[in-house]
């Protein structure tokens, strides 16, 4: 029972880490409209720039933010190649995540980097409150999440933000209104894949060591995070009947991130082997995607919508 | 105002599909001209509009407006001299944001976007003023999606939208040729309203040749991408829909059913 209760707990706190990449999903995919492909590479390149500046002797905070400023760079290059050449926003992500595999080996010198014996945030805090790791794991991403949630609330409510809004939601109009929607799209690939880098280091230094293939399906799990938070919100508006804000969806998106692995934690306690996991986000993916269309091939539900 | 000079456009310029949409386009308007622009399918009246607006860019020839040369400037540059409203209704508002987010989006046109607050309470007395002058209930939907409104109502609000910001020239490119009679007429009387209060020098494309008539002071006839038939005032007033079939004969063209049914 302990054990169950453990990898919930465990669970929790690596959907609160991984929430962080899920909002980065989140402004490229949802609120830009923008299928970002880079954010496998920009991951993993947050992990590896972290983890190579604390061996290097940087401070652990300090490389969190040039991994988000790494993560910024692979995402404006994305977006220069979809804006400025021309090139389709999938294939020029795709591009991208490939050239980082490449760049995120340069950087660490080989594929993979351990942290063994050096600090990282959660072995300071762990030092200054002599709590558990995990429980610290659990705080510091509560914080992060919480923080961050607040600026991007606040961001997307000015001028700016809203004008990228816009940009995802109607970008003919948005031209005619004076607005340089190349810029928006650069500005929101920046951000997004910033916060995917972010989320790439806090991983790293949360799990001791940072991968090259520590991003493999992020973009995956991002989607599949912010489709569970929609259903989850889905429900709660009809149930509630309350509006659905801009500060919910941000919620959404990190109460799906952590649902998506206690869902994987619940699985795994029932026996399926772990190499199996990426076929299960793929299926859960693709039915929530599905679930609209198949949704009003029903005929009782058509029935409902006439009678409501 | 809008001196479109020797313009020249081909679309897909060496293929199979070339289609010279403009051939040596001339027009000039005076400050508070009210243009009605009338043609046969691919006439280029759209591409004019589109090329004053910076869709695309002329092959040769100059546009100027309000004494700034705009040839080669990009489309979202010149968009602060310019009011748009489009003949989708879709196109001129963002759907899932709310009426007054998209109310401040086009207040904003032309000036620059910062990180101050999106929409502030000033402007949404303003916006709840300029609402109330539609007499459509708007303004006490001001938080609903516009994703919600009507053809039509999507038709004012960026009629509304285009002119909240006073713009050196409207370019309405068949602004209600979407939307059901009565619901146009009245979009084009709210149209005229909104033109003649801000004395706006404007643009109008219709295939309605009685609105063209009845609308604006002055009437244009486009014909292979040029203009064939300029006319204003009085001479405009005394002109019935047969004249102008005419006069479309004459040039050449093939009246479509669409524009003697209107």
């Amino acid at each position: 029972m302990t054990s169950i209760l453990l990898a919930m707990q465990g669970a929790v706190s690596q959907g609160i880490l991984w929430s962080v990449m899920a909002l980065g999903v989140f402004i490229t995919f949802k609120v830009l409209d923008c299928a970002d492909m880079t954010v496998d590479g920009s991951f993993a390149l947050g992990g590896a720039v972290s983890a190579v500046m604390i061996l290097k002797g940087v401070d652990p905070f300090l490389s969190l933010f040039i991994a988000v400023a790494a993560g910024m760079i692979a995402g404006t290059v994305t977006a220069v190649l979809n804006t400025k050449l021309q090139i389709p926003i999938l294939l020029a992500g795709i591009l991208t995540q490939l050239a980082l595999y490449s760049v995120n080996i340069r950087v660490m010198g080989q594929p993979n980097t351990p942290l063994n014996g050096v600090s990282t945030i959660v072995t300071i805090l762990r030092d200054i409150t002599s709590m558990q790791k995990s429980i610290i794991t659990l705080i510091l991403g509560i914080v992060i999440a919480a923080a961050l949630v607040f600026i991007l609330y606040w961001f997307f409510g000015t001028e700016l933000g809203s004008a990228i809004r816009a940009t995802g939601n109607n970008e003919y109009m948005v031209r005619a209104l004076g607005v340089n929607t190349d810029m928006m799209k650069i500005i929101g690939l920046f951000l997004g894949n910033g916060l995917v880098a972010l989320s790439g280091a806090l991983v790293g230094q949360s799990q001791g060591y940072a991968d090259v293939q520590m991003g493999q399906g992020a973009i995956v799990i991002g989607l599949a995070s912010i489709i569970i938070g929609e259903v989850i919100f889905d429900f709660l508006v009809s149930a509630f009947k309350f509006k659905l804000s801009f500060a919910h969806k941000l919620l959404s998106v990190i109460i799906g991130s952590i649902l998506y692995r206690l869902i994987i934690a619940i699985v795994l306690q029932l026996g399926m082997k772990s190499t199996d996991l990426k076929l299960l986000t793929a299926t859960i993916v693709a039915a929530a995607l599905a679930l609209p269309v198949l949704k009003s091939k029903l005929p009782s539900s058509k029935n409902k919508k006439i009678a409501a | 105002m809008l001196k479109v000079e020797n313009v020249y456009k081909t679309f897909n310029a060496g293929t199979i599909n070339e289609k010279k949409a403009i051939q040596g386009l001339n027009l000039h308007l005076e400050p508070g001209d009210f243009v009605t622009v009338i043609g046969g399918n691919g006439a280029g009246k759209s591409t004019t509009l589109n090329l004053v607006a910076g869709v695309f860019l002329a092959d040769r020839g100059k546009i100027t407006l309000d004494g700034q040369d705009i040839t080669k400037q990009p489309e979202y540059v010149r968009a602060k001299l310019l009011g748009r409203v489009f003949q989708d209704p879709m196109l001129g508002t963002a759907a899932d944001m709310e009426i007054e987010e998209n109310l401040a989006m086009a207040y904003r046109r032309g000036k620059r976007r910062g990180l101050s607050w999106g929409v502030t309470n000033n402007e949404r007395e303003l916006y709840f003023e300029r609402l109330k002058m539609l007499d459509l209930g708007l303004e006490n939907r001001m938080n609903s999606k516009v994703g919600l409104l009507s053809g039509g109502q999507r038709q004012a609000l960026t009629l509304l939208m285009a002119t909240l910001q006073k713009p050196k020239l409207l370019l309405l490119d068949e602004h209600t040729a979407a939307l059901d009679p009565k619901t146009a007429a009245r979009v084009l009387e709210l149209t005229e309203e909104i033109v003649t209060k801000d004395s706006l020098t404007t643009l109008m494309i219709t295939h309605n040749m009685k609105d063209a008539i009845h609308y604006g002071n002055r009437l244009i006839m486009m014909h292979e991408g040029k203009v064939i038939y300029d006319v204003k005032g009085e001479e405009k007033k005394q002109l019935h829909v047969s004249d102008l079939l005419k006069k479309f004969e004459e040039c050449g063209g093939e009246t479509s059913d669409r524009m003697l049914l209107a």
